[in-house]
């Protein structure tokens, strides 16, 4: 620590030029902190912790295809199942076919599975009370500037209504809320009653979409769903159960392999910046070669000339790291604030930090190695000579 | 002081706002624009006495890289490495949409049920796909036969051959005239499915991406097991489909006589308005029509937007950086040249010259350096195929496009670079003191 005035002032010898060096620093940081940020939802949306007690059933084909509501009773009668629920997907539009949001009819007690969605007592009652009502996320509902008892409109994609019209109207009757800012991003869906949508829609009456079951212990997951899927084995209606989990990692693999792009990417601009930044620090040993002599003639031992070096090599990155991340977090929180809760990026938090962190550091050495074991290697008679 | 020091800071707004009137310009001129300034500044460096100065000048730049060849490749990897990025996201982008775009035609029309955006949320039941079969505005081929399709669209969960994760397969069930609907598609290997029979062919987008789609090899959908008996070749969306007969498809998931689309081959594409018109004014049907074109540009428009967007934005970003090390770079070269350009002055060359050779160096730097990223970028990139999730829920298979046009916007990109990289380096450079310049050691 006593050194770091010392490094201080080498870095800014030649303030121009480690400006500079800064300023790509912070671009390259930038953009970790902003890919990283996207990387991680992807990959958080593949494995919250949430969701390994509740099991997805969906039709062994493909989840496109509906099930026979039939199902229902065989489910709840096997062992470990604590609550089952089922659900459709509705995949209306709101307005504008850009306007998306996840829309789902929803069983009576399907907030009894998602405790971690809160409700408030009075509006699962009036949820339950009035045919026509529907429930929205606290971040949908402030996007389109929802509020309670208003109407909302969604045009079928799937499901026009039996009496022909192509328009569902539901009241809006209450506002869910997640705590947990990691699953902000669950609030931006819509659900509505189950017996409204089954009798007023044109076809698939008394199919459901999905069975979601809560396990009463979560050891038992596994078992629960052989035995799930056993009720239907060699019907014509086979099923596929998992955990919510495994269900939502193999949705998002089918984006493609973002962690992949965002590798390959980084690995090009961390490249340039190992270049660029090594080709920085050994102009600024090259010119300081007199003074380093002047050091170690003044007794600083060989091993210290070479900690100073690296020292400013991994401060330079770090520094202009740091700030890079700062923006990047910034940019990520006015990104979020504009489009929503809803776009896959995590706030810029404390893993991206030690990633970051861990990355300046590495690529810092990397970077001082060569001109440090120069300034290691420096004869003071040589070079006080200019030889 | 504060004279001198006003002077100074209007000659640097002057100089930025020069060098982003330059960009702007570089970026949006075509390329005929750029080649005859190319040619001018040719023609300035042969006949003119100060053009011949500065071509001398840039020479002795060009011959002192071989010295700072560590400081230079910065320059030229730093630009590499923007260009490559750009051109192969904006390849991505441009592979997306062909694929989904070269499906689409103004004389085939697609129809769905009102409301649907994509066939897979789509119903019409039999009467009404024939109703929209028979409309007048649909073309008929030799045998009287409206040349009219109407399709089943499905899902399949198969095993992709990348991660051993199940993916979302499009299966179609398509009628007998689906082959004079798109005489494009062609039998690559195998043959085609017997009408009646339990067979399917696929893509050969598909085939690539999902294991078991060998000629030959049986599959399992909804209990009953079906042949695969040969390969199709589209060269747009269908490649990722697996094809069948759609009676046996509708039979194998229970559909009944409904399909999901119905998709016609019309008279011309001036035809669609009256078509378009017919089925609305008919009270017996509930359907949108559209022509294929719209549908697949519809399917296509959000996402490759999105990847054009990502791209620019990312490839900025790292311009960024690539300037500053560029900058870095140059005031170095300019620091260790000032004896010499000192000299130069002295003996009573212009301050143009001067700057034109920095300029000019750095300019052939990033061009360089674009070269190396759009080459890097098109060796690996270039049909290089990957799939996503389309909005069928399904897998879409594409291949990267890199087209010679954006080899062409990665040089532009590059030049630009160079241009803020050495313009500030050359003014430093010109402004040189040539007193203290000279007694430099």
């Amino acid at each position: 620590m006593k050194y770091l005035q010392l490094i201080w002032s080498a870095m800014f010898r030649r303030k121009t030029r480690t400006i500079f060096t800064l300023l790509s620093v912070l671009a390259a940081f930038l953009l970790f902190g902003l890919l990283d940020s996207v990387r991680s939802a992807f990959a958080s949306a593949a494995s919250s912790v949430a969701g390994v007690d509740r099991l997805v059933t969906v039709s062994k084909i493909s989840f496109t295809l509906s099930l026979p509501k039939s199902l229902l009773s065989g489910i709840e009668a096997l062992p470990g199942v604590a609550k089952l629920t089922y659900a459709n997907w509705f995949g209306g539009i709101y307005q504008d076919p850009k306007n998306f949001f996840a829309n789902e009819a929803v069983a009576d007690n399907f907030f009894d599975l998602y405790p971690e969605w809160q409700l408030s007592a009075a509006e699962r009652t009036a949820f339950h009370n009035t045919r026509t009502g529907a429930v929205a996320g606290e971040s949908l509902a402030r996007k389109f500037n929802w509020k309670l008892g208003d109407k909302i409109p969604l045009q079928a994609t799937i499901f026009p209504q039996k009496s022909g019209g192509n328009t569902w109207t539901f009241d809006l009757v209450g506002i869910y809320r997640v705590s947990n800012p990691k699953q902000k991003n669950q609030e931006s869906a819509l659900f509505f009653n189950w017996d409204y949508f089954d009798e007023a829609r044109a076809f698939g009456n008394g199919n459901v979409g999905w069975y979601i079951t809560q396990v009463s212990d979560r050891t038992l997951a596994q078992q629960v769903a052989q035995a799930v899927d056993a009720l239907s084995t060699n019907s014509d209606h086979e099923t596929k159960t998992q955990t919510e989990q495994a269900f939502n990692a193999a949705f998002v693999s089918q984006y493609g392999d973002i962690g992949l792009i965002v590798g390959a990417i980084m690995g090009a601009v961390f490249f340039t910046l190992i270049l660029l930044t090594g080709n920085t620090m050994a102009q600024a040993v090259r010119e300081r070669i007199p003074e380093l002599a002047v050091l170690k003639t003044i007794g600083f031992s060989n091993q210290s000339v070479l900690g100073l070096v690296l020292a400013e090599s991994v401060l330079l990155i770090v520094l202009g790291g740091a700030i890079g991340l700062v923006l990047a977090g910034v940019v990520v929180d006015a990104v979020r604030a504009a489009l929503g809760e809803a776009v896959p990026m995590t706030r810029v938090g404390a893993s991206i930090w030690l990633r970051a962190l861990g990355l300046m550091v590495l690529i810092g050495l990397i970077v001082g190695a060569l001109p440090a074991r120069r300034a290691m290697r420096l004869r003071i008679v040589d070079a006080l000579a200019g030889r | 002081m504060p004279a001198s020091r006003l002077r100074r800071f209007s000659a640097l707004i002057g100089s930025l706002i020069g060098a982003a009137g330059a960009i702007a310009l570089l970026l949006l001129s075509p390329w005929w624009l750029l080649l005859a300034a190319l040619l001018l500044l040719g023609l300035w460096t042969l006949l003119t006495r100060v053009g011949r100065q500065a071509w001398s000048v840039t020479e002795v730049g060009l011959a002192t890289i071989p010295q700072r060849l560590g400081a230079s490749s910065v320059v030229v990897v730093g630009i590499a490495g923007v260009v490559a990025v750009l051109v192969a996201l904006l390849a991505m982008a441009a592979g997306f949409e062909a694929t989904l775009k070269q499906g689409g035609s103004d004389d085939t029309a697609i129809v769905m049920r009102a409301g649907a955006q994509t066939e897979i949320n789509s119903v019409l039941d039999h009467d009404s796909a024939n109703l929209v079969a028979q409309a007048p505005q649909v073309l008929r081929d030799a045998q009287g036969q409206p040349i009219a399709s109407a399709e089943l669209v499905l899902v399949a969960s198969l095993p992709k051959k990348s991660s051993g994760l199940d993916a979302n397969v499009e299966l179609r069930g398509v009628g007998e005239r689906a082959w004079s609907l798109r005489p494009h598609v062609r039998i690559i290997d195998g043959r085609k499915f017997g009408p009646g029979l339990r067979e399917m062919i696929v893509g050969k987008g598909a085939r690539q991406q999902f294991s078991g789609l060998d000629i030959g090899s049986t599959l399992k959908l909804n209990g009953q097991t079906w042949t695969v008996v040969g390969a199709f070749d589209s060269d747009d969306a269908h490649d990722s489909e697996l094809w069948a007969d759609t009676d046996v498809v509708a039979a194998t998931y229970r559909r009944g006589s409904s399909t999901a689309a119905v998709t016609v081959r019309l008279t011309g594409a001036d035809a669609f308005d009256a078509f378009k018109a017919g089925l609305a004014s008919d009270p017996r049907l509930t359907v949108d029509a559209k022509t294929t074109r719209g549908y697949y540009t519809d399917q296509s428009a959000a996402l490759s937007k999105l990847i054009r967007v990502l791209g620019i934005t990312i490839a900025s970003i790292m311009a960024i950086g690539a300037v500053f090390g560029a900058l870095n770079t140059m005031y170095a070269a300019v620091a260790t040249r000032s004896r010499e350009i000192a000299t130069l002055r002295a003996i009573g060359f212009r301050a143009l010259p001067v700057i034109f050779s920095v300029l000019l160096e750095t300019m052939l730097l990033a061009l360089l350096g674009g070269a190396l990223g759009a080459a890097l970028s098109w060796v690996i990139f270039n049909h290089y195929t990957v799939s996503t999730l389309g909005q069928n829920f399904t897998q879409v298979v594409f291949a990267f496009q890199v087209s010679p046009a954006l080899l062409w916007t990665g040089l532009k990109w590059a030049l630009a670079i160079g241009l803020i990289g050495g313009l500030f380096p050359a003014l430093r450079a010109a402004r040189l003191p040539v007193t203290a310049g000279l007694r430099e050691l």
